[in-house]
């Protein structure tokens, strides 16, 4: 929970400071729901864990010998880590409104829903990675190295329209991106997305299938 | 309809064979010990049947449902108790009894009534509501052994279930373990290298040695089989002694180990003043000397000519078991 604070009020406060207000909006407001993204990010991802933990405990073994499905027990992590995830991720709003972004109940309302179907692909690379790696200590190195390069190129701490074309073309194929313009869409009026929230929502929903096949597969194979 | 059927189940971890084309076959009701050194292969032949992890070949059945086509069946139908603890220890005891209750599907109306009566069989019930984590080894064993009966399985699966408890411990677990199939008829497969446990537990045993069975009987006719009696001698040279005595054909069979000498001989008390007077003719002297009837590590010396507790052997083994945990977790 310290890491989005520091990031808000350290970060987001400082550099406000030195940038002017344009299009009726702060750089605060700009920057919680990158903030927000961002703690779905490193909740989900970190919390694929779990899997690890399991595994060299041996409650893996209890879940594997159940008469239950691969797939539920797939479906079963990602609904705990989500869920996780999405706690994070309201607490973050809740200190942003701490610290004087205006909110409406209205925008709240449409930014829950928006977390749950950013955060399921997100938990599901989590998990990949999770059935993938052995050890905890390769786990964590690899998280980090997926992590960062996302936060950082989705746009969560500048606007991605004014970077030059060839770097905007990397932050497209990232899909944190669209979450990232989707949060702003819902929560800052006067915010001009890259793409209308239609295609935003359609792409993260694209990109959540994807995610919950690919991670069901490799859950079935390495499990 | 027998309760475990295999047909030449083997497994293979790349060039290392850790069950090698085991056949056997279990009645319904029986208590069945394999036993056998560490890395001989037991974990892995149970992780084949409890649907863990695939043959490499051959086949089984368990209560007649096939492991690879009728996996779901399989599973419905047995308990299994790991050989490492497979608890959530941040959870209670009672929670871990609920969370498996739901996982076999266990109906809400009778799943407390049941974890109730499971909890009472292994005494558990006043702790049943502290943490796991709180409890001592033989406590979260017997846990274990109580959650794989709230479904009622038809196969209890038991890898080691005493390993590492104190020996008042070991006989609490041996008299569950009799009661249930006393009152269930439950058919138990448990692994061990505890002879003693092999012996007073199991109706049939199979011997397991290096990936194969390399005996299976009732642990009387197993002994019976060896006949007769052993002397074990302790002398100051055990090399020349064992070397004189099989050139005088004095005993029927010599089986060395560390410090002292296994003698087989069809009459213990006559052959012992004979062997006496030999080692004092060739100028050894005896350290210590003790008869008795062959149990289960005669048994399992006489097939492989090793002790069972001197474990795997080689490098290899030890290094088998190794991968062997690596792939069941």
């Amino acid at each position: 929970m310290i890491t989005p604070v520091l990031w808000l009020v350290i970060f987001g406060g400082g550099l406000g400071l030195s940038l002017s207000a344009t299009g009726g909006f702060n750089y605060t407001q700009f920057l919680l729901p990158g903030i927000i993204a961002q703690t779905l990010l490193f909740t989900a991802m970190f919390l694929g864990i779990s899997v690890i933990w399991d595994r060299q405990f041996g409650f893996m073994k209890e879940i594997l010998v159940a008469p239950i499905g691969r797939v539920s027990i797939f479906a079963g992590k990602m609904f705990g880590v989500g869920t996780a995830a999405i706690i994070q991720g309201l607490i973050v709003i809740i200190l942003g409104f701490l610290i004087g972004v205006p909110l409406t109940l209205y925008s709240i309302s449409l930014v829950i829903p928006l977390m749950i179907i950013i955060t399921i692909g997100l938990t599901c690379i989590g998990l990949i990675i999770a059935s993938i790696m052995t050890s905890l200590e390769s786990f964590g190195t690899i998280v980090t190295f997926v992590n960062l390069p996302m936060f950082f190129l989705s746009g969560a701490l500048f606007p991605v329209t004014n970077l030059p074309p060839w770097i905007q073309l990397i932050f497209y194929l990232n899909p944190l991106t669209y979450g990232v313009d989707a949060l702003r869409t819902v929560m800052i009026s006067g915010w001009h997305s890259i793409i209308p929230i239609q295609y935003d929502l359609l792409i993260i929903c694209l990109f959540d299938v994807a995610m919950v096949a690919i991670g069901t597969y490799f859950f079935s194979k390495k499990q | 309809m027998k309760a475990i059927e295999t047909f030449n189940l083997t497994k293979n971890f790349g060039n290392l064979t850790a069950v090698d084309e085991v056949s056997l076959e279990v009645d319904q009701g029986e208590i069945f010990g394999l036993l056998g050194p560490n890395g001989a292969g037991k974990s892995t032949f149970i992780s084949m049947l409890c649907t863990i992890s695939n043959p490499t070949s051959g086949s089984a059945k368990i209560e007649g449902y096939d492991i690879k086509n009728e996996a779901s069946d399989v599973r419905r139908s047995i308990g299994i108790v790991f050989q490492d603890p497979s608890i959530d220890d941040r959870l209670t005891g009672r929670e871990n009894m609920e969370l498996h209750a739901d996982l076999y599907d266990v109906p809400r109306d009778v799943m407390h009534s049941r974890i109730d009566e499971v909890l009472h069989l292994v005494e558990l019930e006043d702790r049943a509501s502290s943490f796991v984590n709180t409890y001592s080894g033989g406590m979260r064993r017997r846990l274990e052994i109580a959650r794989s009966l709230i479904h009622y399985p038809k196969v209890l699966f038991l890898d080691e279930p005493t390993l590492g408890l104190d020996p008042q411990s070991r006989e609490h677990i041996w008299n569950y373990i009799r009661d249930l199939k006393r009152r269930e008829n439950i058919t138990i497969m448990l692994t061990t290298h505890y002879m003693e446990e092999a012996d007073k537990l199991c109706d049939r045993i199979a011997i397991i040695d290096q990936s194969k069975i390399i005996a299976l009987d009732t642990p009387q006719r197993l002994k019976d089989e060896l006949g007769g009696e052993t002397i074990i001698i302790e002398t100051s040279d055990n090399d020349l002694l064992s070397s004189k005595l099989e050139e005088a054909k004095l005993v029927d069979n010599i089986l060395k180990s560390e410090a002292e000498l296994n003698l087989r001989v069809k009459n213990a008390h006559k052959s012992l003043a004979r062997i006496v007077e030999f080692a004092v003719s060739i100028d050894v002297y005896i350290d210590n000397i003790t008869i008795r009837e062959p149990d289960l590590n005669d048994v399992f010396m006489h097939y492989t000519g090793r002790e069972i507790r001197e474990g795997g052997g080689s490098k290899e083994l030890s290094g088998m078991a190794a991968v062997m945990r690596g792939r069941i977790k």
